[in-house]
Protein backbone atom coordinates (compact mmCIF):
# COMPACT_ATOMS: atom_id res chain seq x y z
CA UNK A 1 0.00 0.00 0.00
CA UNK A 2 3.10 2.43 0.51
CA UNK A 3 3.65 3.01 -3.33
CA UNK A 4 -0.24 4.12 -3.83
CA UNK A 5 0.63 7.62 -3.17
CA UNK A 6 3.10 8.12 -6.43
CA UNK A 7 0.84 5.61 -8.20
CA UNK A 8 -1.85 7.88 -7.88
CA UNK A 9 -0.49 10.97 -9.20
CA UNK A 10 0.60 9.69 -12.08
CA UNK A 11 -2.50 7.85 -12.92
CA UNK A 12 -4.42 11.05 -12.35
CA UNK A 13 -1.38 12.95 -14.39
CA UNK A 14 -2.00 10.88 -17.38
CA UNK A 15 -6.01 10.34 -16.96
CA UNK A 16 -8.54 12.40 -19.22
CA UNK A 17 -11.70 13.28 -18.16
CA UNK A 18 -14.10 11.63 -19.81
CA UNK A 19 -17.42 13.19 -20.63
CA UNK A 20 -16.27 16.71 -19.94
CA UNK A 21 -16.54 18.44 -23.43
CA UNK A 22 -14.29 21.30 -23.80
CA UNK A 23 -13.03 21.70 -19.91
CA UNK A 24 -10.56 18.80 -19.47
CA UNK A 25 -8.55 20.59 -17.08
CA UNK A 26 -10.37 21.36 -13.83
CA UNK A 27 -11.68 18.24 -12.74
CA UNK A 28 -8.28 17.08 -13.45
CA UNK A 29 -6.96 19.05 -11.02
CA UNK A 30 -9.69 18.14 -7.68
CA UNK A 31 -9.52 14.67 -8.31
CA UNK A 32 -6.29 14.87 -7.96
CA UNK A 33 -6.30 16.90 -5.17
CA UNK A 34 -8.82 14.92 -3.60
CA UNK A 35 -7.36 11.22 -4.03
CA UNK A 36 -3.51 12.58 -2.61
CA UNK A 37 -5.32 14.29 0.00
CA UNK A 38 -6.75 11.26 1.28
CA UNK A 39 -3.73 8.88 0.65
CA UNK A 40 -2.05 11.10 2.61
CA UNK A 41 -5.12 10.85 5.62
CA UNK A 42 -5.26 7.53 5.17
CA UNK A 43 -1.90 6.18 4.62
CA UNK A 44 0.43 8.11 7.50
CA UNK A 45 -1.25 6.75 10.89
CA UNK A 46 -0.25 2.96 9.01
CA UNK A 47 3.19 3.77 7.77
CA UNK A 48 3.49 6.00 11.38
CA UNK A 49 2.44 3.05 13.28
CA UNK A 50 4.72 0.82 11.31
CA UNK A 51 7.38 3.31 11.91
CA UNK A 52 6.88 3.62 15.73
CA UNK A 53 6.96 -0.35 15.67
CA UNK A 54 10.19 -1.06 14.20
CA UNK A 55 12.39 1.96 16.04
CA UNK A 56 13.87 1.11 19.20
CA UNK A 57 15.62 4.65 20.60
CA UNK A 58 19.08 4.91 20.28
CA UNK A 59 19.18 1.72 18.23
CA UNK A 60 17.49 2.40 15.22
CA UNK A 61 15.73 -0.62 13.41
CA UNK A 62 14.29 -3.45 14.79
CA UNK A 63 11.69 -5.96 14.55
CA UNK A 64 12.06 -6.72 18.19
CA UNK A 65 8.58 -5.67 19.22
CA UNK A 66 7.05 -8.13 16.70
CA UNK A 67 8.65 -11.34 18.12
CA UNK A 68 7.26 -9.81 21.73
CA UNK A 69 3.75 -10.08 20.46
CA UNK A 70 4.43 -14.06 20.80
CA UNK A 71 6.08 -14.10 23.83
CA UNK A 72 3.78 -11.54 25.79
CA UNK A 73 2.17 -12.59 28.79
CA UNK A 74 -1.99 -13.65 27.79
CA UNK A 75 -1.30 -13.32 24.25
CA UNK A 76 -2.05 -16.86 23.55
CA UNK A 77 -4.64 -16.94 25.97
CA UNK A 78 -6.48 -13.90 24.70
CA UNK A 79 -6.65 -14.57 20.74
CA UNK A 80 -7.87 -18.17 22.01
CA UNK A 81 -10.77 -17.44 23.64
CA UNK A 82 -11.68 -14.59 21.06
CA UNK A 83 -11.12 -17.01 18.18
CA UNK A 84 -12.94 -19.77 19.85
CA UNK A 85 -15.96 -17.09 20.51
CA UNK A 86 -15.88 -16.16 17.04
CA UNK A 87 -16.63 -19.40 15.45
CA UNK A 88 -19.17 -20.57 18.34
CA UNK A 89 -21.12 -16.83 16.98
CA UNK A 90 -20.33 -18.19 14.04
CA UNK A 91 -22.20 -21.64 14.02
CA UNK A 92 -25.22 -20.11 16.13
CA UNK A 93 -25.74 -16.89 13.73
CA UNK A 94 -25.82 -18.89 10.71
CA UNK A 95 -27.60 -21.98 12.81
CA UNK A 96 -30.27 -19.43 13.45
CA UNK A 97 -30.06 -16.97 10.48
CA UNK A 98 -29.86 -19.31 7.46
CA UNK A 99 -33.32 -21.37 7.99
CA UNK A 100 -35.14 -17.91 8.97
CA UNK A 101 -34.03 -15.89 5.71
CA UNK A 102 -34.70 -19.47 3.73
CA UNK A 103 -38.35 -18.97 5.66
CA UNK A 104 -39.12 -15.83 5.33
CA UNK A 105 -38.33 -16.17 1.36
CA UNK A 106 -40.17 -19.31 0.71
CA UNK A 107 -43.14 -19.92 3.33
CA UNK A 108 -43.69 -16.93 5.19
CA UNK A 109 -43.32 -13.66 3.31
CA UNK A 110 -45.35 -11.57 5.93
CA UNK A 111 -42.89 -11.94 8.33
CA UNK A 112 -40.06 -10.29 6.46
CA UNK A 113 -40.64 -6.60 7.49
CA UNK A 114 -40.65 -8.70 11.13
CA UNK A 115 -37.05 -10.01 10.21
CA UNK A 116 -36.07 -6.91 8.78
CA UNK A 117 -36.95 -4.59 12.20
CA UNK A 118 -35.14 -7.62 14.28
CA UNK A 119 -32.67 -7.38 12.53
CA UNK A 120 -32.13 -3.26 12.29
CA UNK A 121 -32.54 -3.33 16.47
CA UNK A 122 -29.22 -3.87 17.33
CA UNK A 123 -27.88 -1.47 14.69
CA UNK A 124 -29.96 1.50 16.50
CA UNK A 125 -29.50 0.04 20.23
CA UNK A 126 -25.51 1.17 20.84
CA UNK A 127 -23.45 -1.76 22.13
CA UNK A 128 -23.00 0.14 25.47
CA UNK A 129 -26.86 0.10 26.20
CA UNK A 130 -27.47 -3.42 25.64
CA UNK A 131 -24.01 -4.27 28.02
CA UNK A 132 -26.05 -2.08 30.93
CA UNK A 133 -28.91 -4.17 30.33
CA UNK A 134 -27.26 -7.72 30.41
CA UNK A 135 -24.75 -6.90 33.51
CA UNK A 136 -27.99 -5.46 35.46
CA UNK A 137 -29.71 -9.10 34.60
CA UNK A 138 -26.62 -10.83 35.20
CA UNK A 139 -26.29 -8.61 38.82
CA UNK A 140 -29.82 -9.86 39.54
CA UNK A 141 -28.39 -14.05 39.94
CA UNK A 142 -27.31 -13.45 43.51
CA UNK A 143 -29.98 -11.41 44.24
CA UNK A 144 -32.82 -12.88 43.43
CA UNK A 145 -32.52 -16.30 41.93
CA UNK A 146 -30.14 -17.81 44.08
CA UNK A 147 -32.35 -20.89 45.10
CA UNK A 148 -33.85 -21.79 41.88
CA UNK A 149 -31.66 -23.46 38.74
CA UNK A 150 -31.59 -20.68 36.93
CA UNK A 151 -28.82 -19.42 39.12
CA UNK A 152 -26.68 -22.40 37.83
CA UNK A 153 -27.12 -21.64 34.43
CA UNK A 154 -26.27 -17.46 35.13
CA UNK A 155 -22.96 -18.89 36.49
CA UNK A 156 -22.26 -21.26 33.89
CA UNK A 157 -23.16 -18.68 31.26
CA UNK A 158 -20.18 -16.46 32.46
CA UNK A 159 -17.38 -18.70 33.12
CA UNK A 160 -14.43 -16.86 32.58
CA UNK A 161 -12.97 -19.95 30.41
CA UNK A 162 -15.79 -19.46 27.72
CA UNK A 163 -18.21 -16.68 28.65
CA UNK A 164 -21.42 -18.42 26.62
CA UNK A 165 -23.11 -14.83 27.92
CA UNK A 166 -20.42 -12.89 25.11
CA UNK A 167 -21.53 -15.63 22.31
CA UNK A 168 -25.08 -14.53 22.79
CA UNK A 169 -24.30 -10.80 22.55
CA UNK A 170 -22.06 -11.48 19.80
CA UNK A 171 -25.06 -13.17 18.02
CA UNK A 172 -27.36 -10.20 18.73
CA UNK A 173 -24.37 -7.96 17.05
CA UNK A 174 -24.11 -9.88 14.30
CA UNK A 175 -26.87 -10.53 13.59
CA UNK A 176 -27.46 -7.35 11.02
CA UNK A 177 -24.70 -7.99 9.10
CA UNK A 178 -25.31 -12.06 8.93
CA UNK A 179 -29.06 -11.03 7.53
CA UNK A 180 -27.93 -8.19 5.29
CA UNK A 181 -25.46 -10.90 3.16
CA UNK A 182 -27.83 -13.77 3.29
CA UNK A 183 -30.62 -12.45 2.12
CA UNK A 184 -28.45 -11.00 -0.23
CA UNK A 185 -27.03 -14.43 -1.23
CA UNK A 186 -30.64 -15.88 -1.40
CA UNK A 187 -31.27 -13.18 -3.79
CA UNK A 188 -28.97 -14.08 -6.40
CA UNK A 189 -30.22 -17.77 -6.65
CA UNK A 190 -33.94 -18.62 -7.53
CA UNK A 191 -34.19 -20.47 -3.78
CA UNK A 192 -38.12 -21.31 -4.67
CA UNK A 193 -36.99 -22.74 -8.42
CA UNK A 194 -34.46 -24.60 -6.53
CA UNK A 195 -36.39 -25.66 -3.75
CA UNK A 196 -39.26 -27.18 -5.70
CA UNK A 197 -37.08 -29.35 -7.64
CA UNK A 198 -35.40 -30.32 -5.54
CA UNK A 199 -39.15 -31.46 -3.29
CA UNK A 200 -40.74 -32.42 -6.57
CA UNK A 201 -37.31 -35.07 -7.03
CA UNK A 202 -38.27 -36.72 -3.19
CA UNK A 203 -35.75 -34.32 -1.14
CA UNK A 204 -36.55 -34.09 2.34
CA UNK A 205 -36.55 -30.40 3.50
CA UNK A 206 -33.06 -30.63 5.33
CA UNK A 207 -31.82 -32.41 2.31
CA UNK A 208 -33.14 -29.05 0.51
CA UNK A 209 -31.09 -27.06 2.72
CA UNK A 210 -28.28 -28.77 3.03
CA UNK A 211 -27.42 -30.04 -0.03
CA UNK A 212 -29.33 -27.65 -2.56
CA UNK A 213 -29.49 -24.12 -1.31
CA UNK A 214 -26.21 -24.12 1.19
CA UNK A 215 -23.95 -25.31 -1.96
CA UNK A 216 -25.09 -22.38 -3.49
CA UNK A 217 -24.76 -19.96 -0.66
CA UNK A 218 -21.11 -20.48 0.02
CA UNK A 219 -19.63 -16.63 -0.88
CA UNK A 220 -22.72 -15.45 0.96
CA UNK A 221 -22.07 -17.50 4.33
CA UNK A 222 -18.37 -17.20 3.75
CA UNK A 223 -18.86 -13.22 3.82
CA UNK A 224 -21.63 -13.29 6.84
CA UNK A 225 -18.76 -15.30 8.23
CA UNK A 226 -16.00 -13.09 8.06
CA UNK A 227 -18.10 -10.18 9.09
CA UNK A 228 -18.60 -11.78 12.13
CA UNK A 229 -15.53 -12.90 13.16
CA UNK A 230 -14.11 -9.58 12.43
CA UNK A 231 -16.64 -7.65 14.60
CA UNK A 232 -16.25 -10.57 17.63
CA UNK A 233 -12.34 -10.19 17.49
CA UNK A 234 -12.58 -6.63 17.57
CA UNK A 235 -15.05 -6.36 20.24
CA UNK A 236 -14.10 -4.09 23.42
CA UNK A 237 -17.09 -2.39 24.93
CA UNK A 238 -19.36 -5.68 25.87
CA UNK A 239 -16.01 -7.71 26.91
CA UNK A 240 -14.48 -5.18 29.49
CA UNK A 241 -17.53 -4.04 30.79
CA UNK A 242 -18.49 -7.63 31.53
CA UNK A 243 -14.78 -8.06 32.29
CA UNK A 244 -13.45 -11.04 30.19
CA UNK A 245 -10.03 -10.98 28.53
CA UNK A 246 -10.73 -11.42 25.00
CA UNK A 247 -7.82 -10.04 22.46
CA UNK A 248 -8.82 -6.43 22.21
CA UNK A 249 -9.38 -5.79 26.00
CA UNK A 250 -5.54 -7.37 26.17
CA UNK A 251 -4.38 -5.52 23.86
CA UNK A 252 -5.55 -2.51 25.99
CA UNK A 253 -4.32 -4.18 29.24
CA UNK A 254 -0.39 -4.06 28.07
CA UNK A 255 -0.23 -0.61 26.42
CA UNK A 256 0.08 1.01 29.62
CA UNK A 257 3.16 -1.26 30.09
CA UNK A 258 4.48 -2.07 26.32
CA UNK A 259 3.43 0.51 24.38
CA UNK A 260 5.26 -0.65 21.15
CA UNK A 261 4.10 -4.21 21.81
CA UNK A 262 0.45 -2.73 21.79
CA UNK A 263 0.75 -0.77 18.40
CA UNK A 264 2.85 -3.65 16.92
CA UNK A 265 -0.34 -5.86 17.81
CA UNK A 266 -2.55 -2.80 16.33
CA UNK A 267 -0.69 -3.17 13.24
CA UNK A 268 -0.55 -7.34 12.65
CA UNK A 269 -4.44 -7.22 13.76
CA UNK A 270 -5.10 -4.46 10.41
CA UNK A 271 -2.87 -6.57 8.29
CA UNK A 272 -4.91 -9.66 8.83
CA UNK A 273 -7.79 -8.17 8.52
CA UNK A 274 -6.85 -6.86 5.11
CA UNK A 275 -5.19 -10.24 4.38
CA UNK A 276 -8.77 -12.20 5.26
CA UNK A 277 -10.95 -9.70 3.33
CA UNK A 278 -8.67 -9.52 -0.07
CA UNK A 279 -8.96 -12.83 0.08
CA UNK A 280 -12.60 -13.49 0.38
CA UNK A 281 -13.26 -10.33 -2.06
CA UNK A 282 -10.96 -12.58 -4.89
CA UNK A 283 -12.58 -15.57 -4.13
CA UNK A 284 -16.34 -14.21 -4.98
CA UNK A 285 -14.93 -12.62 -8.06
CA UNK A 286 -13.65 -15.78 -9.27
CA UNK A 287 -17.00 -17.70 -8.39
CA UNK A 288 -18.73 -14.73 -10.30
CA UNK A 289 -16.71 -14.84 -13.34
CA UNK A 290 -17.17 -18.89 -13.14
CA UNK A 291 -20.72 -18.89 -13.29
CA UNK B 1 -38.95 -18.96 14.37
CA UNK B 2 -35.95 -20.01 16.86
CA UNK B 3 -34.48 -16.65 15.67
CA UNK B 4 -37.52 -14.59 16.93
CA UNK B 5 -37.51 -16.34 20.29
CA UNK B 6 -33.34 -16.38 20.57
CA UNK B 7 -33.89 -12.03 19.82
CA UNK B 8 -36.32 -11.68 22.82
CA UNK B 9 -34.62 -13.35 24.64
CA UNK B 10 -31.58 -12.04 24.39
CA UNK B 11 -31.87 -8.84 23.31
CA UNK B 12 -35.27 -8.42 24.67
CA UNK B 13 -34.73 -8.90 28.79
CA UNK B 14 -31.75 -6.74 28.91
CA UNK B 15 -33.86 -4.04 27.12
CA UNK B 16 -36.87 -4.28 29.09
CA UNK B 17 -34.20 -4.81 32.25
CA UNK B 18 -33.05 -1.44 30.96
CA UNK B 19 -36.03 0.45 30.73
CA UNK B 20 -37.58 -0.82 33.88
CA UNK B 21 -34.37 -0.15 36.07
CA UNK B 22 -34.51 3.57 34.52
CA UNK B 23 -37.64 4.18 36.21
CA UNK B 24 -36.86 2.10 39.35
CA UNK B 25 -35.17 4.14 42.46
CA UNK B 26 -35.03 2.20 45.76
CA UNK B 27 -37.77 0.14 44.94
CA UNK B 28 -40.45 2.25 43.90
CA UNK B 29 -41.54 3.94 40.63
CA UNK B 30 -39.86 7.55 40.01
CA UNK B 31 -38.45 9.61 37.50
CA UNK B 32 -35.46 11.03 39.57
CA UNK B 33 -32.67 8.77 37.77
CA UNK B 34 -34.25 10.09 34.33
CA UNK B 35 -34.07 13.73 35.49
CA UNK B 36 -30.56 13.26 36.74
CA UNK B 37 -29.44 11.73 33.70
CA UNK B 38 -30.46 14.85 32.03
CA UNK B 39 -28.59 16.96 34.51
CA UNK B 40 -25.12 18.65 35.21
CA UNK B 41 -22.01 16.81 34.15
CA UNK B 42 -24.44 14.25 32.58
CA UNK B 43 -25.94 16.58 30.28
CA UNK B 44 -22.91 17.77 29.23
CA UNK B 45 -21.44 14.75 27.98
CA UNK B 46 -24.75 13.49 26.14
CA UNK B 47 -24.66 16.85 24.12
CA UNK B 48 -20.74 16.58 24.03
CA UNK B 49 -21.52 12.84 22.22
CA UNK B 50 -24.02 14.50 20.33
CA UNK B 51 -22.04 17.40 18.87
CA UNK B 52 -18.79 15.16 18.11
CA UNK B 53 -20.93 12.62 16.25
CA UNK B 54 -22.68 15.30 14.48
CA UNK B 55 -19.56 17.06 13.47
CA UNK B 56 -18.34 13.93 12.26
CA UNK B 57 -21.40 13.20 10.40
CA UNK B 58 -21.34 16.18 8.61
CA UNK B 59 -18.00 16.45 7.92
CA UNK B 60 -17.06 12.63 6.95
CA UNK B 61 -20.41 13.00 4.84
CA UNK B 62 -18.93 15.69 2.88
CA UNK B 63 -15.09 14.61 2.39
CA UNK B 64 -16.60 11.14 1.90
CA UNK B 65 -18.75 12.00 -0.87
CA UNK B 66 -15.82 14.33 -2.70
CA UNK B 67 -13.61 11.14 -2.41
CA UNK B 68 -16.66 8.68 -3.62
CA UNK B 69 -16.85 11.20 -6.47
CA UNK B 70 -13.42 11.48 -7.68
CA UNK B 71 -13.06 7.39 -7.64
CA UNK B 72 -16.52 6.82 -9.48
CA UNK B 73 -15.40 9.64 -12.26
CA UNK B 74 -11.63 7.48 -12.34
CA UNK B 75 -10.97 5.73 -15.59
CA UNK B 76 -8.80 3.34 -13.70
CA UNK B 77 -10.73 0.31 -12.26
CA UNK B 78 -7.36 -0.45 -10.34
CA UNK B 79 -7.84 2.09 -8.53
CA UNK B 80 -11.29 2.08 -7.98
CA UNK B 81 -11.08 -1.46 -6.86
CA UNK B 82 -8.26 -0.70 -4.56
CA UNK B 83 -10.13 2.17 -2.51
CA UNK B 84 -13.37 0.22 -2.42
CA UNK B 85 -11.55 -2.62 -0.59
CA UNK B 86 -9.16 -0.42 1.59
CA UNK B 87 -12.66 1.13 2.27
CA UNK B 88 -14.25 -1.90 3.68
CA UNK B 89 -10.77 -2.61 5.91
CA UNK B 90 -10.86 0.92 7.23
CA UNK B 91 -14.67 1.11 7.90
CA UNK B 92 -14.15 -1.82 10.29
CA UNK B 93 -11.00 -0.44 11.48
CA UNK B 94 -12.24 1.04 15.24
CA UNK B 95 -11.69 0.33 18.64
CA UNK B 96 -8.35 -0.47 20.33
CA UNK B 97 -6.33 -0.82 17.46
CA UNK B 98 -7.27 2.20 15.83
CA UNK B 99 -6.49 4.68 18.89
CA UNK B 100 -3.59 3.16 19.41
CA UNK B 101 -2.54 3.25 15.73
CA UNK B 102 -3.33 7.24 16.52
CA UNK B 103 -1.66 7.67 19.33
CA UNK B 104 1.81 6.27 17.46
CA UNK B 105 1.21 8.82 14.89
CA UNK B 106 0.28 12.13 16.85
CA UNK B 107 0.23 11.41 20.46
CA UNK B 108 2.59 12.97 22.51
CA UNK B 109 5.39 11.13 21.99
CA UNK B 110 3.75 9.50 18.23
CA UNK B 111 6.21 9.34 14.90
CA UNK B 112 4.89 12.41 13.51
CA UNK B 113 4.24 14.44 16.67
CA UNK B 114 8.54 14.51 17.41
CA UNK B 115 9.64 14.62 13.61
CA UNK B 116 7.84 17.65 13.48
CA UNK B 117 8.27 19.04 16.18
CA UNK B 118 4.31 19.54 17.02
CA UNK B 119 4.61 18.99 21.01
CA UNK B 120 6.09 22.71 21.01
CA UNK B 121 3.34 24.35 19.29
CA UNK B 122 0.90 22.85 21.77
CA UNK B 123 -0.64 20.23 20.15
CA UNK B 124 -2.20 17.50 21.28
CA UNK B 125 -4.69 14.27 20.19
CA UNK B 126 -6.38 14.30 23.40
CA UNK B 127 -8.76 16.86 23.08
CA UNK B 128 -12.24 17.19 21.02
CA UNK B 129 -10.51 18.29 17.47
CA UNK B 130 -8.44 15.36 17.75
CA UNK B 131 -10.91 12.49 18.70
CA UNK B 132 -12.90 14.00 15.91
CA UNK B 133 -9.78 13.41 13.40
CA UNK B 134 -9.97 9.76 14.94
CA UNK B 135 -13.90 9.41 14.30
CA UNK B 136 -12.97 10.27 10.49
CA UNK B 137 -10.61 7.62 9.95
CA UNK B 138 -13.38 4.97 10.03
CA UNK B 139 -15.97 7.70 8.93
CA UNK B 140 -14.90 8.79 5.38
CA UNK B 141 -14.59 5.57 4.54
CA UNK B 142 -18.13 3.85 5.22
CA UNK B 143 -19.54 7.17 3.33
CA UNK B 144 -17.68 6.20 0.37
CA UNK B 145 -18.92 2.65 0.53
CA UNK B 146 -22.72 3.98 1.25
CA UNK B 147 -22.26 6.76 -1.51
CA UNK B 148 -20.67 5.08 -4.73
CA UNK B 149 -23.29 2.96 -5.37
CA UNK B 150 -25.71 6.17 -5.22
CA UNK B 151 -22.94 7.68 -7.46
CA UNK B 152 -22.84 4.89 -10.31
CA UNK B 153 -25.96 4.87 -10.16
CA UNK B 154 -26.63 8.53 -11.62
CA UNK B 155 -26.97 7.95 -15.54
CA UNK B 156 -24.87 9.71 -17.67
CA UNK B 157 -27.68 10.29 -20.16
CA UNK B 158 -29.02 12.31 -17.26
CA UNK B 159 -25.95 15.08 -17.82
CA UNK B 160 -25.74 14.62 -20.98
CA UNK B 161 -29.61 15.72 -21.49
CA UNK B 162 -28.92 18.70 -19.35
CA UNK B 163 -25.59 19.88 -21.34
CA UNK B 164 -27.73 19.65 -24.41
CA UNK B 165 -30.07 21.89 -22.75
CA UNK B 166 -27.62 24.44 -22.01
CA UNK B 167 -26.79 23.62 -18.07
CA UNK B 168 -23.65 24.78 -17.02
CA UNK B 169 -21.64 22.16 -14.75
CA UNK B 170 -23.17 23.73 -11.23
CA UNK B 171 -26.72 23.76 -12.57
CA UNK B 172 -26.49 20.42 -13.36
CA UNK B 173 -25.47 19.50 -9.90
CA UNK B 174 -27.75 22.11 -8.23
CA UNK B 175 -30.91 20.86 -10.37
CA UNK B 176 -30.39 17.12 -10.52
CA UNK B 177 -26.91 15.43 -9.06
CA UNK B 178 -27.72 16.86 -5.89
CA UNK B 179 -31.25 15.91 -5.37
CA UNK B 180 -30.99 12.50 -6.37
CA UNK B 181 -28.39 11.83 -4.55
CA UNK B 182 -29.64 13.65 -1.32
CA UNK B 183 -31.22 10.08 0.19
CA UNK B 184 -28.29 8.70 -0.01
CA UNK B 185 -25.87 11.21 1.06
CA UNK B 186 -28.26 11.86 4.00
CA UNK B 187 -28.35 7.85 4.47
CA UNK B 188 -24.57 7.65 4.93
CA UNK B 189 -24.59 10.91 7.45
CA UNK B 190 -27.13 9.25 9.74
CA UNK B 191 -25.23 6.23 9.64
CA UNK B 192 -21.93 8.29 10.59
CA UNK B 193 -23.70 9.80 13.46
CA UNK B 194 -24.55 6.36 14.72
CA UNK B 195 -20.90 4.80 14.41
CA UNK B 196 -19.53 8.12 16.15
CA UNK B 197 -22.35 8.39 18.51
CA UNK B 198 -22.06 4.62 19.98
CA UNK B 199 -18.15 4.60 19.51
CA UNK B 200 -16.58 3.73 23.25
CA UNK B 201 -13.70 1.58 22.91
CA UNK B 202 -11.22 4.20 20.74
CA UNK B 203 -12.69 6.86 23.08
CA UNK B 204 -11.48 5.00 26.09
CA UNK B 205 -7.99 3.69 24.50
CA UNK B 206 -7.34 7.35 23.54
CA UNK B 207 -8.89 10.40 25.63
CA UNK B 208 -10.08 8.02 28.98
CA UNK B 209 -12.01 10.99 30.32
CA UNK B 210 -11.06 14.07 29.45
CA UNK B 211 -13.47 14.66 26.61
CA UNK B 212 -17.22 14.42 28.20
CA UNK B 213 -18.84 11.40 26.07
CA UNK B 214 -21.77 9.89 27.02
CA UNK B 215 -20.46 6.29 26.41
CA UNK B 216 -17.39 7.09 28.83
CA UNK B 217 -19.92 7.83 31.94
CA UNK B 218 -22.06 4.72 31.15
CA UNK B 219 -19.31 2.82 31.21
CA UNK B 220 -17.73 4.69 34.74
CA UNK B 221 -20.92 4.40 36.83
CA UNK B 222 -21.24 0.92 35.17
CA UNK B 223 -17.88 -0.33 36.84
CA UNK B 224 -19.18 1.18 40.02
CA UNK B 225 -17.79 4.42 39.65
CA UNK B 226 -21.20 6.57 41.21
CA UNK B 227 -22.75 7.54 44.94
CA UNK B 228 -24.45 4.56 46.12
CA UNK B 229 -28.34 4.69 45.31
CA UNK B 230 -27.40 5.87 41.50
CA UNK B 231 -26.68 2.83 40.03
CA UNK B 232 -29.62 3.11 37.77
CA UNK B 233 -28.76 6.51 36.34
CA UNK B 234 -26.44 3.99 33.91
CA UNK B 235 -29.37 3.05 32.54
CA UNK B 236 -30.84 6.07 32.06
CA UNK B 237 -28.44 7.26 30.45
CA UNK B 238 -28.34 4.30 28.12
CA UNK B 239 -32.02 5.39 27.49
CA UNK B 240 -31.21 8.65 26.72
CA UNK B 241 -28.95 7.43 24.35
CA UNK B 242 -31.57 4.75 22.47
CA UNK B 243 -33.85 7.56 22.23
CA UNK B 244 -31.69 9.96 20.39
CA UNK B 245 -30.16 7.22 18.23
CA UNK B 246 -33.59 6.08 17.38
CA UNK B 247 -34.91 9.29 16.65
CA UNK B 248 -31.65 9.69 13.59
CA UNK B 249 -32.35 5.81 12.65
CA UNK B 250 -36.01 7.14 11.94
CA UNK B 251 -34.81 9.53 9.53
CA UNK B 252 -32.69 7.07 7.87
CA UNK B 253 -35.04 4.19 6.96
CA UNK B 254 -37.81 6.26 4.95
CA UNK B 255 -35.16 7.86 3.47
CA UNK B 256 -33.13 4.37 2.19
CA UNK B 257 -36.60 4.02 0.33
CA UNK B 258 -36.65 6.75 -1.44
CA UNK B 259 -33.65 6.41 -3.13
CA UNK B 260 -33.70 3.40 -3.53
CA UNK B 261 -36.55 4.51 -6.06
CA UNK B 262 -34.25 6.39 -8.33
CA UNK B 263 -31.25 4.19 -8.19
CA UNK B 264 -31.89 0.93 -10.26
Amino acid sequence: MASLTPQVTTQVATGTAPARGGRPRRPRVWRGVVLVLAAVYFLVPLIASFVFTVEVPNQGFSLDAYGQIFSAEGFGGSLLLSLGLGVATIVLVLLLTLPAAVAVRLGAPRLRPVLEVVCTLPLVVPPITFVAGISTVLRWGPDYLATTPLYQTMIAVQNPDFPVVLVLAYVVLALPFAYRSLDAGLGAIDVRTLSEAARNLGASWPHVLLRVIIPNMRSAMASASFLTLALVLGEFTIARLLSFETFPNWIYRISGSQAQVSVAVSVFSLLITWLLLLALSSAGARQRSGS
Amino acid sequence: MPLLVFVVIVFGVPMLVLLGGTFTKEGAFSTANLTESLQGAYLTALLGSVKISALVAVLGGVLGTFLAQAVVTSRFRTLREAVLTASGVLANFGGVPLAFAWIATLGNSGVVTTTLGLGQHGWSLYNFWGLTLVYLYFSIPLQVLTVVPALDGLRPQWREAAQNNGASTWQFWRYVGIPVLTPALLGGVVLLFGGAFSAYATAQAMVGSTVPLVTLKIADALTGNVLIGHENVALALSLDMIVVAGLVMAVYLPLQRRSARWLR
